[in-house]
Parts: C-alpha cells; sequence; structure tokens
C-alpha cells in the first residue's frame, strides 16, 4: 500500500517540462466521432452481417405473465427465434456468483413470469432486419394476472426505512441547538425521477467462436460487463471478450449490464450467428435505471451572526423493490459547513418502479438543490449576503470528522466568481429588476464532490518506430479519457502527442474501473503513469546498458526523457533508435495505482460555485437563463478544453434539473408518462446563452501521483440550486420543488400578486 | 411498424385515387410525424402514397394574398421573402414549430394533419379512443399535463392540435384547398378544417378519405400588428402549452383544443372596445374549466392580453 508521502515528490507530470498536462489538446478520437467513422457498439463490423434483435416488453408494472402467445410472431417475415420465459435458454439464477471475484453477478433475462416493473423484457424477437423484428415483436399477445403495486412515492413514505447498514449521523444535540436558534430555516425540497437520456441507447453486437464471446456493449465499466455476462452465462469470464470503445453518453446508467447485452450473447450462440440488440429511446425510460426522487427536509439553525448552530438535512428517497440502492443526498452536506450540533441521515422506500441507481452525481445532484437554497433562505432572514453567510460557515477541518482537509478552495472559489461574474450588480431585494417584459435575478451555490481513488492497472509498450501505445480497461464516455490519457502518457515519455496511441474499452487490456463517480481520470489516469514510469526504467536500464547507446555506462539517475529522445546531458538518442537497435520486438511493462491508506486522513473534496442570471417572463412565467458562470477548484488540470467541457456540461445539466427535467410517474400504471425527448426535455443549445467556466490552480497532493482529481461531476453539483435561487431573487417566488416549469412559476407569480 | 407498400405519385389526382380507393392507404409528405408513429406502432397504414414530389411547393400571389403550396417544407416557407414581408405572425409560428432539421422536411399540409402529442396517445399500452375507439382516455383521469384542453374538450378525449402554423393560419382567416377523388377541387376555412373530439376523437378533419390538401391560401394580411407567442418548457424546441396568434383584430389560440382555436370572444369584445384584458377573458370565461386546469386557463388569457397588448405596437411593412 502506498502513501501520500511518495507522491510529494516531483515528477514528469508535476514539472510538465514538455507543457502538455493542463494545455487544451483537441480530442484524441475527436476526428472519428465527428465524422461519424467511430464504430459504436451497434455499428461494429461483425464476421458476418448481424441479424437484428427486438425486445418486448411489459405493460403492467407488477403481477404475472399469464399467458404469451407468439404464433403469429414466429410465422412474421424474417424472424429468426422467439424467446420469452417460457423458452430462453438457460442461465444462471438472479444474483448468483460463481466466481466470487466476479465484480457482478448474473443478471438474467427473461428470467421468470413474475412482473417487477413496467417495461420489464418479456419477449425476445431476432429476424433478419430491424423493421421485421420490430414488427414481429408486435404480434407477441401477452395476457397479466397485474397487482397492485407501490409506485407512488410521495403517498409511500410511511413505508421509508432505514437503508440497509447505515445509520443517522448524530453529532452534539441538533434538537436542543434547533430549538434555542434565533434564527432559523426548516423546508422540505423535492426533486423527481430523472432519466440519463444518453445519446446513444444501450446496445450489443455479439459473436461467437466455439465457446468463446466477443460481445461489444455500450458500458462504463468493462469488467463489470464482462462479469455479469459470464456468470450469467456460466461460463469462465475469460470466454467473454467484451470491448466498450465509444460510448455515447453514459452518465452512470451505462455502470451495468443490460438485457442487450445477455440476449444478444444467448441468441448469437443459438443462431450460431452474429446478433447485435438495442434499446429504442422509449425502452430506455423503463429498462434502464433513473435517478429516484427525493424529498429532502432542511433545518437550519443560526446566530444572528449567521453562525450555524444547528443543521440537519434528512433525505427520503426510492429505489427498486429487488435492487437496493440508496441516493445519498444528504452525504454530501456532512463535509459542507462548520456547525456542532448535526443530524444527517437517509430513508428508503422500497416501490415497484424500475430500478433506481446512479445519474450524474448520485447524491450532490439532487441533495445539494435543498440545502444550497436552504442557505440562501436563511441568508435573506439574516440580512446577509449569501457568500458572506457561507464564509462565515467555512469549517477549518471537516465539520463531521474533524480530519484535515487536503486542500480546501471553496471560499476562493466563491469570491474569485462573485467578481468575474458581477455579482455586485445583485440587488438583494428580490422582484426588483425588470428588463422588458423579464424579471431579472442572480443566484449562486456552492458546489463540493468528493475525490477518488481507485486500484487499477495499465499497460505500455513502445514499438522499434518509436510509437508508444497504452493499453488500458478503461472507457471514455465522451468525458475525454482517450486525450488525458495521451496527455499523461506522451508527458511521462517526453514524447509528443503523435507519437502515443491509445487503446481502451478492452476486458484483456489491464484492467480499470471504468468510468463513473468522477474517478476516472484520477484512477486511470494514475495507473497509466505508473506504467510509463516502469517504461522510463526499462529504457533508461535498456540505454545505461546497451554498449551501442550514447548513454552507455552512464548514471541511471541522470537519465531525462524529453522531446522524444533519453538522454544524460548531452549524451542523447531518439526513443525510437534506441528501441530499434537494442529491442527490436519492442518493449512492454504494466504499472498500476492503489488508494494509499494514509489519503483516509484527509478530507478530499473538488469545489467550486455556481453563478447564474435569469429571466422570469412575468406574463408566463418561462424562465430563460440569461448568463452562468462558475469557479472551480479540482486539483490539477490536466486538459483545460476537455475539463471545461465536462465543467460546463455538468452546469448544463444542472439547468435541465432546475427546469425541465422529471419523468412523471402515473400511479394507475406504475409507469413514466413521458418515454422520448420530445416529453423529457433537456437543455439544448438554445437554453444555455451565455455560460463559462474556469479552474483555479491548485493540484492536491494527497489524492493522486499526479495532484488532479475529477471533473466529471462536480459542474452540476449545486448548479441547479443557484438557478432556483436566481429564480427566487428575479420575482420573490420561492419554489422547492423541481423542475421549476412554467406552470409552477406562474403560481408562484400569481401567489405574490405578479 | 407494420410491413407496408409504397408507391410515389406521378400526379395529385392518381395518388388521391389511390388512397380514396385503399382503406389502409395514407398520404405521405415529410413523413416527420407519420413515419415515428409507424415506428411506434400507433399509425399502421397498410400503403403509403408518397405525395411528397409533386409540384405543390411553390408560392404564388394571389389577389393580394398568398397561394402556398401544400408541399412546401416550413423552412422554405419562413424564409420565403413575400412571407416575411406579409405575414410575421406565420413566420414566427413556422420557427416556434419544431426543431430546424423537421421543419426542413415537414411540409405546410403535413403540418396541418400533424397528430396530437397527447403522451397517453404516444403509449401504446394505454387506453386511448384516438389510437383505438371505445378505449377509453387514459388522459382524462390521468397526469394532467399542462398540454390537455381548456375548450372544446370531451369525455372521449382532451388532447389538443399541436400545430404553431396552424394557429397563424387561423388568425389570418387562411383555408386549404384540396383536391377530392372525383378530381373536384374544393376550399375550406383552417379553422373549419379540425373537428372537436365529441365521441369520435379518432376523427380529426373534414376531409374525405383520399382529399388531398394541395396549397393554403392566405388572404391579404389584416390592418393591424401581429404577433405570434408559444410558452413552452424550454427556449429551444418544444411542444407548447399554449401559444396566441394576432393578426390585427383577429386571435387564435394554440395547444388548447383539438384544433386551433379561432378566439371569436376575444375578437367580438375587441371590436367593442374591450381591453385586451378584458377581451381575453370573454374568452377564457368560456373555458372548459375542472380541478386540473385552472393555472392553463389563467396562463392562456395572460399571454393572450400580452399578445394583443404588443400587437397594437407592431405594424406591418
Amino acid at each position: 500500500m502506498s502513501s501520500v508521502k511518495d507522491w510529494a515528490a516531483p515528477n514528469p507530470i508535476t514539472e510538465n517540462r514538455g507543457g502538455l498536462i493542463g494545455k487544451g489538446v483537441e480530442r484524441y478520437e475527436g476526428r472519428l466521432k465527428v465524422t461519424g467513422s467511430a464504430p459504436y457498439a451497434y455499428e461494429v463490423e461483425a464476421p458476418s452481417r448481424p441479424a437484428i434483435g427486438y425486445m418486448a416488453t411489459a405493460s403492467i408494472a407488477k403481477g404475472r405473465i399469464t399467458r404469451i402467445d407468439t404464433t403469429a410472431a414466429e410465422a412474421s417475415p424474417g424472424v429468426l427465434l422467439v424467446w420469452t420465459h417460457l423458452n430462453v435458454p438457460a442461465q444462471a439464477p438472479r444474483g448468483t456468483r460463481a466466481n466470487p471475484r466476479s465484480q457482478r453477478p448474473s443478471n438474467p433475462a427473461l428470467a421468470g413470469d413474475r412482473i417487477e416493473n413496467f417495461g420489464q423484457t418479456v419477449a425476445f424477437v431476432v429476424a433478419d432486419t430491424f423493421e421485421n423484428a420490430r414488427a414481429a415483436a408486435n404480434l407477441i399477445e401477452i395476457e397479466y394476472a397485474a397487482e397492485q403495486g407501490v409506485v407512488d412515492f410521495v403517498a409511500s413514505f410511511d413505508q421509508a426505512d432505514q437503508p440497509p447498514g447505515e445509520e443517522d449521523v448524530h453529532i452534539g444535540d441538533f434538537p436542543a441547538a434547533f430549538a434555542a436558534a434565533p434564527v432559523t430555516v426548516d423546508e422540505t425540497y423535492e426533486s423527481p425521477v430523472q432519466n440519463h437520456v444518453q445519446m446513444e441507447p444501450c446496445a450489443t453486437t455479439a459473436w461467437w467462436d466455439g465457446d468463446k464471446v466477443t460481445v461489444h456493449t455500450s458500458i462504463q465499466m468493462v469488467k463489470g460487463g464482462q462479469h455479469a455476462l459470464a456468470e450469467t452465462l456460466a461460463i469462465p469470464s475469460d470466454h467473454v471478450h467484451l470491448l466498450t470503445r465509444y460510448i455515447g453518453g453514459g452518465f452512470g446508467g451505462k455502470g451495468q449490464a443490460y438485457d442487450d447485452l445477455i440476449l444478444s450473447a444467448l441468441a448469437a450462440r443459438a443462431l450460431g450467428q452474429p446478433v447485435k440488440l438495442a434499446y429504442t429511446r422509449q425502452q430506455m425510460f423503463h429498462g434502464t435505471i433513473h435517478r429516484p426522487a427525493v424529498s429532502m427536509r432542511v433545518r437550519l439553525g443560526a446566530q444572528p451572526d449567521g453562525r450555524l448552530t444547528a443543521f440537519a438535512v434528512e433525505a427520503i428517497t426510492h429505489c427498486a423493490r429487488n435492487a437496493i440502492f440508496t441516493e445519498h443526498a444528504a452525504n454530501f452536506s456532512r463535509n459542507l459547513y462548520a456547525a456542532p450540533n448535526r443530524l444527517t441521515g437517509h430513508r428508503l422506500v422500497k416501490m415497484d418502479l424500475p430500478g433506481a441507481g446512479p445519474m450524474r452525481a448520485p447524491g450532490e445532484a439532487p441533495g445539494m438543490l435543498s440545502l444550497e437554497c436552504a442557505m440562501d433562505e436563511l441568508a435573506e432572514k439574516l440580512g446577509l449576503d449569501p457568500i458572506e453567510l457561507r464564509i462565515r460557515n467555512e469549517p477549518d477541518v471537516d465539520p463531521e470528522t474533524g480530519k484535515p482537509f487536503s486542500v480546501r478552495q471553496l471560499v476562493q472559489c466563491m469570491r474569485d466568481g462573485a467578481t468575474r461574474f458581477g455579482w455586485e450588480r445583485r440587488n438583494p431585494k428580490p422582484g426588483q429588476v425588470r428588463d422588458g417584459r423579464w424579471l431579472v435575478g442572480m443566484g449562486m451555490a456552492a458546489a463540493i464532490r468528493g475525490n477518488f481513488l481507485l486500484p487499477a492497472k495499465a499497460g505500455v509498450r513502445i514499438d522499434a518506430d518509436g510509437t508508444i501505445t497504452l493499453r488500458q480497461g478503461m472507457t471514455d464516455i465522451g468525458t475525454g479519457t482517450y486525450t488525458i490519457l495521451a496527455q499523461i502518457t506522451a508527458e511521462t515519455m517526453g514524447v509528443p502527442m503523435e507519437q502515443v496511441k491509445v487503446e481502451m474499452g478492452d476486458s484483456n487490456f489491464p484492467p480499470a474501473p471504468g468510468s463513473g463517480g468522477q474517478f476516472g481520470a484520477a484512477t486511470a489516469g494514475s495507473a497509466a503513469y505508473e506504467a510509463g514510469m516502469n517504461l522510463r526504467k526499462a529504457l533508461t536500464a535498456l540505454a545505461v546498458g546497451d554498449p551501442n547507446s550514447p548513454l552507455y555506462g552512464g548514471p541511471a539517475e541522470y537519465v531525462t526523457f524529453e522531446n522524444g529522445n533519453i538522454a544524460i546531458e548531452n549524451r542523447s538518442e531518439t526513443l525510437a533508435a534506441l528501441v530499434a537497435r537494442a529491442a527490436p520486438d519492442g518493449v512492454y511493462v504494466e504499472g498500476s495505482i492503489s488508494p494509499a491508506a494514509d489519503a483516509r486522513d484527509y478530507s478530499q473534496h473538488t469545489y467550486g460555485a455556481h453563478f447564474a442570471e435569469v429571466g422570469v417572463d412575468t406574463v408566463t412565467g418561462e424562465v430563460r437563463m440569461r448568463k452562468m458562470f462558475g469557479v472551480f477548484a479540482a486539483g490539477r488540470i490536466l486538459n483545460a478544453k476537455t475539463a471545461r467541457s465536462q465543467i460546463t456540461g455538468g452546469m448544463i445539466w444542472g439547468v435541465g434539473t432546475a427546469l425541465t427535467e422529471s419523468n412523471v410517474v402515473d400511479a394507475r400504471y406504475g409507469s413514466f408518462i413521458n418515454q422520448d425527448m420530445a416529453g423529457y426535455l433537456v437543455p439544448a443549445h438554445a437554453d444555455i446563452v451565455d455560460l463559462d467556466a474556469i479552474f483555479l490552480d491548485e493540484a492536491d497532493d494527497k489524492a493522486n501521483p499526479m495532484g488532479i482529481k475529477g471533473v466529471g461531476e462536480l459542474g452540476i453539483c449545486g448548479a441547479g440550486a443557484a438557478v432556483a435561487n436566481a429564480i427566487y431573487n428575479a420575482t420573490g417566488v420561492r419554489l422547492r420543488d423541481y423542475p421549476m416549469t412554467p406552470e409552477k412559476v406562474l403560481e408562484g407569480m400569481l401567489a405574490v400578486g405578479l | 411498424m407494420r410491413p407496408f407498400t409504397y408507391e410515389r405519385a406521378p400526379d395529385a389526382l392518381s395518388a388521391v385515387k389511390a388512397v380514396a380507393e385503399n382503406p389502409g392507404a395514407k398520404f405521405l409528405a415529410g413523413g416527420t410525424n407519420l413515419l415515428d408513429l409507424m415506428k411506434l406502432d400507433i399509425e399502421r397504414p397498410t400503403h403509403l402514397v408518397d405525395v411528397g414530389r409533386l409540384p405543390f411547393a411553390g408560392v404564388e400571389e394571389v389577389n393580394g394574398g398568398l397561394r402556398i403550396g401544400g408541399a412546401m417544407v416550413n423552412s422554405k416557407l419562413a424564409a420565403h421573402p413575400r412571407v416575411r414581408e406579409l405575414y410575421p405572425v406565420l413566420v414566427r409560428a413556422l420557427v416556434s414549430g419544431a426543431s430546424g432539421q423537421l421543419r426542413n422536411k415537414a411540409t405546410t399540409a403535413g403540418n396541418l394533419l400533424q397528430r396530437t402529442r397527447c403522451a397517453y396517445f404516444y403509449d401504446t399500452t394505454k387506453p386511448c379512443n384516438k389510437r383505438q375507439p371505445g378505449s377509453g382516455c387514459s388522459a382524462l383521469e390521468g397526469v394532467h399535463g399542462a398540454h390537455d384542453a381548456i375548450f372544446g374538450a370531451s369525455k372521449a378525449c382532451i388532447a389538443t392540435h399541436p400545430s404553431d402554423m396552424a394557429v397563424a393560419l387561423t388568425a389570418l382567416g387562411a383555408s386549404v384547398e384540396t383536391l377530392t377523388p372525383t378530381g373536384a377541387s374544393r376550399t375550406l376555412a383552417v379553422q373549419d378544417l379540425h373537428r372537436l373530439p365529441g365521441e369520435t376523437p379518432h376523427v380529426e378533419t373534414d376531409l374525405a378519405p383520399g382529399e388531398l390538401i394541395t396549397a393554403v391560401l392566405v388572404p391579404p394580411p389584416p390592418e393591424g400588428g401581429q404577433v405570434y407567442r408559444k410558452v413552452r418548457g424550454r427556449a429551444s424546441y418544444a411542444h407548447g402549452i399554449a401559444s396566441v396568434a394576432v393578426a390585427g383584430g383577429r386571435v387564435a389560440l394554440g395547444a388548447v383544443a383539438h384544433k386551433p382555436w379561432r378566439a371569436a370572444h376575444i375578437e367580438d369584445a375587441l371590436s367593442s372596445g374591450a381591453s385586451p384584458a378584458e377581451a381575453a377573458e370573454a374568452e377564457l370565461s368560456k373555458a372548459d374549466r375542472n380541478d386540473h386546469n385552472a393555472l392553463k386557463i389563467t396562463l392562456v388569457g395572460r399571454l393572450a392580453a400580452a399578445a394583443i397588448e404588443e400587437s397594437k405596437t407592431r405594424r406591418v411593412a
């Protein structure tokens, strides 16, 4: 186990002699993507023409299939196979983990006659064309014995329990302190079910070679997908070759395997030919996970000077009855503001809706919508600026654990952001600023998101032509992973970007945990760095040990790698020359990273401050963004361009959260009413007018050898609350029920006489 | 999508006859709505007659107004210099509808005949009288959306017509020119083209089977300003929660009924000297008020009043 002390010494990344770290390098795979030539899972070339699958899905939320008639479907043109629970090939029972090291257990499709949620796969057709498969699937007749499920979240709070294995966190005496506090806020905030709506739906192309299967699939975690398929099919995991090279968005929704992976592999085996299968847009809403609704009660008690003395954040959320997941919407608040008396915790309702799961900063994203508005409400009650209130509650050490912060620039983010955004233009009294038919307002919110390092490996080889290839079982879900791994490898090896290739998304490559939890760059990148350092050692040994090298016999500790050369002072040669001569078959090494035990001695997070300016139509209640700006502190930034893109992307999702995104449940049917992107609105270009973000200079030497941290999820954390606070500042309408649609805003405006 | 056959009609009369003679046949032009509905198994035609390439894609000057070809795509119509000059309300309505990509394909006639966006109509697992006559209306007791009708709804259907363009055309007093299966031509006002749901919400227009809209006739612009305003959940493309078109003294409302809604009470009130707010109240007091739609009624009233007010400051060149 390594120690954070090992990471303090200068290294090629922190010295950055080649200047590649932090540079806004163009996307490594950008040309492939914009020219449409990056093969996504559904588009890869199979060894022969694939047959096409299509799934039929359940029309009830809970119950049992009593009759299923596939006669017409089987007789339909082009049909090769029709499966239901009655004739699907054998699979391991759900949850089987035959290999204890499997990261994911079995996840069988069509496993029985029970219906556990609306949209569950109930039949599967494979045909020669997509159209024939879909037409046949529509001919399948199914009858159900429906049962009453628990599908109405708000009506089911009485069934909320403590999540398994969790306890509330009590510090000090919250009830007494809250009762004694001269100024209090006690409000409840609601955020709805949300959907990932990735541009690319879940999809798989599968084929077999003997007893081994190759699957190209769209998944965030390579090993998880490989193991889930192996366990389900009850085959050794090394008989599954899983590839996921390009992914059209994940957002947490592709952290697990779905029926496309299982059914395409089963059908390819049964038919002896490649099979591909994708979810339709409509099927994605129920067939894959969603972010659960969260109801959050926030109680703040403060002294007249703004110091918090009582602090409680409690969340009620829900998950599927047979797939326990807790949206930890209160966790972030444990590390954000000082207060001696604290209460945080979660309650969970088990429901008969589709599975709840991680989505875009699980926990923080819905959670911060509550506290960061409650702070705005408290600031107004105290007559304090919302930034000043937060500064007065800035803790010296982690407010829950008492641990020191690794580095924390939250106050600097707020101050810097206020200056750059022009926060002094804000009129603290709401409803005062008009621009034609618009009421204009500004709001801000803090951002916090944890930083993580997981175990990972990477392999790197150099060939005789000098090409350096990084190989890793990592994924790029559109975030820029290819690019930053190329930068890290090039900088570590002292070569130009053009000399580096990155290959990933392959279960045969050294494993990395994949994309999620904003741990990807730090985790995969640190392993890539370690592999590069090992390659430097191997090449150093090669050079100083080779009589034909100008470095021969030189001191290994003085060897440098710059400009494609290996050198000791003025004795140098190109890496290509060295390898071509001394190791013509190339050199391959691996490297690995693991969390440092003493990293846990620090409270380690990424931080930011959001600023939003909105216009609210005084007639209709429509809210339109006018400006959004964020300042973030997230360690050393690897790529100015992809990091900015990620963080502003998160801010845009915050706008969606605040204004439009919601999957409404019709409790009569246990289904979401909006099942396409005409009904589930996410921000598009015209919704985002003036948006920018900057990063503060920072390096976190407790994070990893490179001092970097994640930026994938920080951008959404708090963003929606800044928009909500701006709506309040514009109108004096305080809404606590997301999203803030024109109807809700208008209702609020009517209530205040607008 | 069920299997279907396809033909490209050589001329309009052949197209009309082909559809009139085959109960399973439908016209296809831009396909931006029909093809989506076929993929979702909501529309199930057995035969498609492609009229998208018939020579109905131009704009002609007629008696101080314009004759717009039924196959002209929305984006070209919105960009046409004479349309921009004479009918700003129509241009605003056109560019408020759908997305740029869809407007590049969607035709004038097809836009008029697009089907509702009611979420229950789109979900084939739910009852819908429009999709399956007699099955019931799941929207009626469903999640009451901002998209429900507030005028002319029935127990059988509370869906709204989603077109923006049709609202502007209604305010402009436009009519459609059709070709009937006998080869005769007829015209009917856009405001009379669509029906209220009644007991038969699946019958959406007064067109006979096979009758083809070949053109839209827009009379000379009325005296007075023109305004189109649409309320929607986001600034970029989205189906309207409500919209209003004002053309001089004529006013039409969108996303409030099974058809573009000519606001005759507003027009009457305005002509009798009522204020915009009073005029709006005259219309909205006649709305089908229930436990769920008070807010929408209020919204439409505010929107209509504001648009009428705004129209007083606008003048056609």
